[in-house]
């Protein structure tokens, strides 16, 4: 029936790119890690495994995960329900909201949960005065609750796009079939509702796992020193030891879990996915009419943004109250007063005080950010949607079952060591492209590519085959099967990818800032130059640039809401 | 359809790539590989290019140990010509590494001989910057009680609950703060002075940004006292929000409680603008740029002729005394050492 040819000419490019960019650097940085190894190659394995310092860093980074993943998709879960089967105004801003966290850099999420969980911030100010404590009751940084909060935070909006999308096309008939049958809702949602949701489920829990699997700025930023997961271990045996054997056999460890659990998921996910038949929004989804739906709707979305945004608001006040020096200082302690409304800190972004070299304006850093975005946007999705198609033709080809879960590596590699990688391997034309600023989007497209690629599965998987058949008998042409099945279809999946690729291109602080060029700084590397310096006005300009990022990405994601291929002609 | 769009947009992206202007009448391009913390004034980097006719091209690439990393990674085809921002706690590696030429530059006759760890001259010294102990002013005059003038003071009951501290396994500065306390107690003495300072409930975090902007009291925390830099109370001043008078913080300054870091240039190996290169290291080196320095990275010119602008000089309390240790020492040791601390202190 499939053309496996045309599945190898759908490989070629995404492999293309993968292996340039991907596999040779990673390739090239783990050959010359061992070779630095006195003792050969697999002296390092062996120490590794047997020392119980790695032991004990691989058994915290999966517990960690496997414990954030579940938080988040029990927080997501409500989120994606109601997102799915509901319409109601304020729906785009909602889902753009949630969206923001995934797109900040680490330092700006601390300090965000700082301006409202501080020792001397406006929890714990409230709380002293309350209870007439004279120490501040809630220490958030340093603890393990701060690097759970912290990854639902960052994650949720994963398991809320993924899910909620896909549910969204659901056919209500199968539940309400089910309950006409006799079954209970608890019974509907266990036997109905929730088998056919699984590979949306499953593709995001996947996801968000990685993601907390390789964490490294939470961990650092507000986990504290007591806690390390591989990623963070693997930076400190590369740079501040320079132990590249046993960082490379890390790396070669934390791929290896990442490689296990997406094969596992592959085998799964293509025994759990089902063409099935997907009903358009307008048909699924209710509006809020009974108590009981307005009741839920209420709970869910104060808990999303409650949890989501307050710390984003904290972080946004902040940047518009004086930060000093008008303190006073009670019998009882240390007590910030708000000192009221300032614009300083805008002023002083938007006037160059300093002539220095690297300079840049905000307008220009944002400029950048967005080119760069856009560059990724249009790369990811090149490339991903071609990936995406050879996997949903035929699931079960040798050639697919085997190349699906390395798809999903790149998401799974140590920053640091690919950084390294990119210098060691990219150094000869016409491949030289350690100095040029198109490193920036190539390693965000690593990045946004495996998110692309899941994104769009689990919808053209879905795409009954008998509809393009039925296309085809009826004399279309095979672009007008695309154009008038296919692109419907997966529309609002490619508006998902999209808006993935965005989020990713435009928060990237790790990658970007080892490849940047210093006169092309992006939003977050031109924060963190605020951030790393002392003084009032260098922490207010990082606060104001951290809040017109959020502006930026709000807007960004409510634009590419309107331009939803989707409603071009969803059926 | 699709892959030959996207094979087409690799294609044209490499070719962009690819197509650098190399030859012709255009200005010679020097490349200057640095750590993420490199800054200089725009107009004195346009006095070097307009003098020898020079296109200048920096590549940042992360912290001290990530930059460095890459210039040693890169030493079979190297990135640039000339590498700034190797610091002593990291200098054994770049000359085991063999990473630098040598050059002799005239102006190393400006710069004492304390600065110059190379005796081969393959890292040419360029500024240095104290890590000292930061307090704030104002709880110590509330609580009548005197800043702490030795490491020893820390371990007093009137200080308990009060400093917080980075973690030399991934922190310059606490790697510096920790060597300070090798360097003063010695090899056997440094633990058992970290446990006092753990029993006195020192806090530890893994940066300094969260040192300094959450848990420092000037700012967001409840500690006055936080491991920092020499120069952090003259930029309170230079950076306030409303202009002040004087600083809100102080650093501690007595013998031996401060580390001395200084950092280092050097023309890369294989460099093929050797000229150029030592025109550049003469340039960092000369009075121009040295006086340019303080203000754009926080850190001390080494040449004796630079001078340093007033509010520094005003503000500014340079330690008589600091530590040093010899960079082998510190190569040397340096995993051990943390090993040892985060034993003592994370456990």
């Amino acid at each position: 029936m499939s053309n496996p040819l045309k599945s190898i000419l759908l490989w070629v490019a995404p492999l293309a790119f993968l292996v340039a960019f991907y596999f040779y650097p990673l390739g090239s940085i783990l050959h010359l890690s061992f070779a630095r190894s006195d003792t050969g190659t697999l002296t390092p394995f062996l120490e590794a495994i047997t020392s119980s310092r790695v032991q004990r860093v691989l058994g915290f980074t999966i517990w960690q995960a496997i414990l954030s993943t579940f938080l988040t998709l029990l927080v997501g879960l409500p989120g994606a329900y109601l997102l799915a089967r509901y319409d109601f105004r304020g729906k785009s801003l909602l889902r753009a909201l949630t969206g923001i966290p995934f797109v900040l850099p680490t330092l700006v999420v601390a300090a965000g949960f700082n301006a409202l969980l501080g020792p001397r911030d406006w929890v714990n100010v409230v709380l002293m005065s309350l209870f007439d404590l004279t120490e501040p009751p809630i220490h958030f940084i340093n603890t393990l609750t701060a690097i759970l909060v912290a990854h639902i935070f960052y994650n949720t909006t994963i398991v809320l796009r993924l899910v909620a999308d896909f549910w969204s096309h659901l056919n209500p008939r199968l539940g309400q079939a089910a309950q006409v049958l006799g079954a209970g809702s608890w019974k509907v949602l266990r036997h109905v509702t929730l088998p056919l949701l699984m590979p949306a489920i499953t593709a995001a829990a996947l996801l968000v796992f990685i993601f907390d699997f390789t964490s490294f700025g939470v961990i650092l930023v507000l986990g504290g020193p007591r806690f390390a997961t591989l990623e963070v271990e693997i930076y400190y045996q590369t740079i501040s030891l320079f132990n590249l054997p046993l960082a490379a056999v890390l790396s070669v460890l934390q791929l290896g879990c990442t490689l296990a659990l997406t094969v596992v998921y592959t085998r799964l996910a293509s025994r759990l996915s089902r063409p099935l038949p997907l009903r358009s929004q307008r048909y699924t989804q209710k509006r809020l009419l009974t108590w009981r739906s307005r009741l839920l709707a209420t709970v869910t979305v104060g808990f999303l943004l409650a949890l989501l945004t307050t710390p984003l608001i904290a972080l946004a006040a902040r940047s518009f109250i004086n930060l000093g020096p008008a303190r006073t200082r009670g019998d009882t302690g240390l007590i910030t007063l708000p000192q009221g409304f300032t614009l300083t800190f805008y002023r002083e972004l938007a006037f160059h005080s300093r002539e220095s070299i690297f300079y840049a304006p905000p307008t220009t850093a944002i400029s950048i950010s967005l080119g760069y975005a856009a560059v990724t946007i249009i790369l990811a999705l090149a490339l991903g949607t071609p990936a995406a198609w050879a996997l949903a033709r035929d699931s079960q080809s040798p050639l697919n079952r085997a190349l699906d879960p390395f798809l999903m590596l790149p998401l799974g590699t140590s920053a640091v060591t690919l950084g390294l990688g990119f210098i060691v391997a990219l150094a000869h034309p016409p491949l030289d492209l350690r100095a040029s600023p198109l490193l920036v989007p190539i390693a965000h497209t690593l990045v946004a590519f495996p998110f692309v690629v899941r994104s769009l599965t689990p919808a053209l998987r879905s795409i009954q085959p008998r509809l393009r058949q039925a296309a085809a008998v009826l004399g279309a042409t095979p672009r007008q099967v695309l154009r008038y099945v296919d692109l419907p279809l997966v529309g609002r999946a490619l508006f998902v990818a999209a808006t993935f690729a965005f989020t990713i291109s435009i928060g990237e602080f790790g990658a970007t800032a080892l490849i940047s060029r210093p006169e092309y700084p992006t939003v977050p590397v031109a924060i963190y130059r605020f951030l790393s310096r002392p003084g009032a006005l260098n922490y207010g300009q990082a606060l104001a640039l951290s809040t017109i990022l959020m502006g930026v990405t709000l807007v960004g994601m409510l634009v590419i809401e309107r331009f939803r291929l989707a409603d071009v002609g969803e059926f | 359809m699709k892959p030959k769009i996207s094979l087409l947009l690799i294609l044209l992206a490499l070719l962009l790539a690819a197509c650098r202007p190399s030859t012709g009448l255009e200005p010679r391009v020097l490349t200057v590989m640095t750590h993420d913390s490199f800054a200089a004034s725009e107009e004195v980097i346009q006095t070097f290019k307009t003098e020898y006719n020079v296109e200048v091209q920096f590549l940042e690439a992360g912290d001290t140990g990530t930059s460095l990393n890459k210039a040693i990674l890169s030493k079979k085809n190297p990135l640039a010509d000339v590498f700034y921002g190797v610091d002593n706690s990291f200098l054994s590696r770049a000359l085991d590494e063999d990473i630098f030429e040598p050059y002799d530059s005239p102006l190393l006759a400006d710069i004492p001989e304390n600065f110059q760890l190379d005796p081969q001259n393959r890292a040419l010294p360029v500024d240095y910057g104290d890590v000292c102990l930061n307090y704030e002013i104002a709880y110590f005059e509330n609580n009548n009680l005197p800043p702490p003038i030795s490491l020893e003071d820390l371990l007093m009951p009137d200080y308990k609950d009060l400093l917080v501290v980075e973690n030399p396994a991934i922190s310059s500065p606490g790697l510096a703060f920790l060597l300070t306390t090798i360097g003063h107690f010695g090899e056997d003495g440094y633990l058992d002075f970290w446990k006092g300072l753990v029993e006195n409930n020192v806090l530890v975090v893994n940066d300094w940004e969260t040192a300094y902007y959450t848990e420092f009291s000037q700012w967001g925390g409840t500690r006055p006292l936080v491991v920092s830099y020499g120069s952090s109370p003259p930029f309170e001043v230079i950076f306030a929000e409303e202009p002040i008078e004087e600083p809100p913080t102080a650093a501690v300054t007595g013998d031996d409680t401060c580390f001395r870091q200084i950092e280092f240039v050097g023309i890369l190996k294989g460099t093929p603008n050797r000229d150029l290169a030592e025109k550049w290291v003469d340039f960092m080196l000369s009075t121009t740029f040295q006086e340019d320095i303080p203000l754009n990275m926080y850190v001390f010119p080494v040449n004796t002729h630079a001078k340093l602008n007033e509010t520094f000089l005003k503000y500014l309390a340079i330690p008589e005394k600091p530590v040093t240790l010899d960079p082998a020492a510190i190569a040397a040791n340096r995993e051990a050492w943390i090993q040892a601390w985060t034993e003592m202190v994370l456990r």
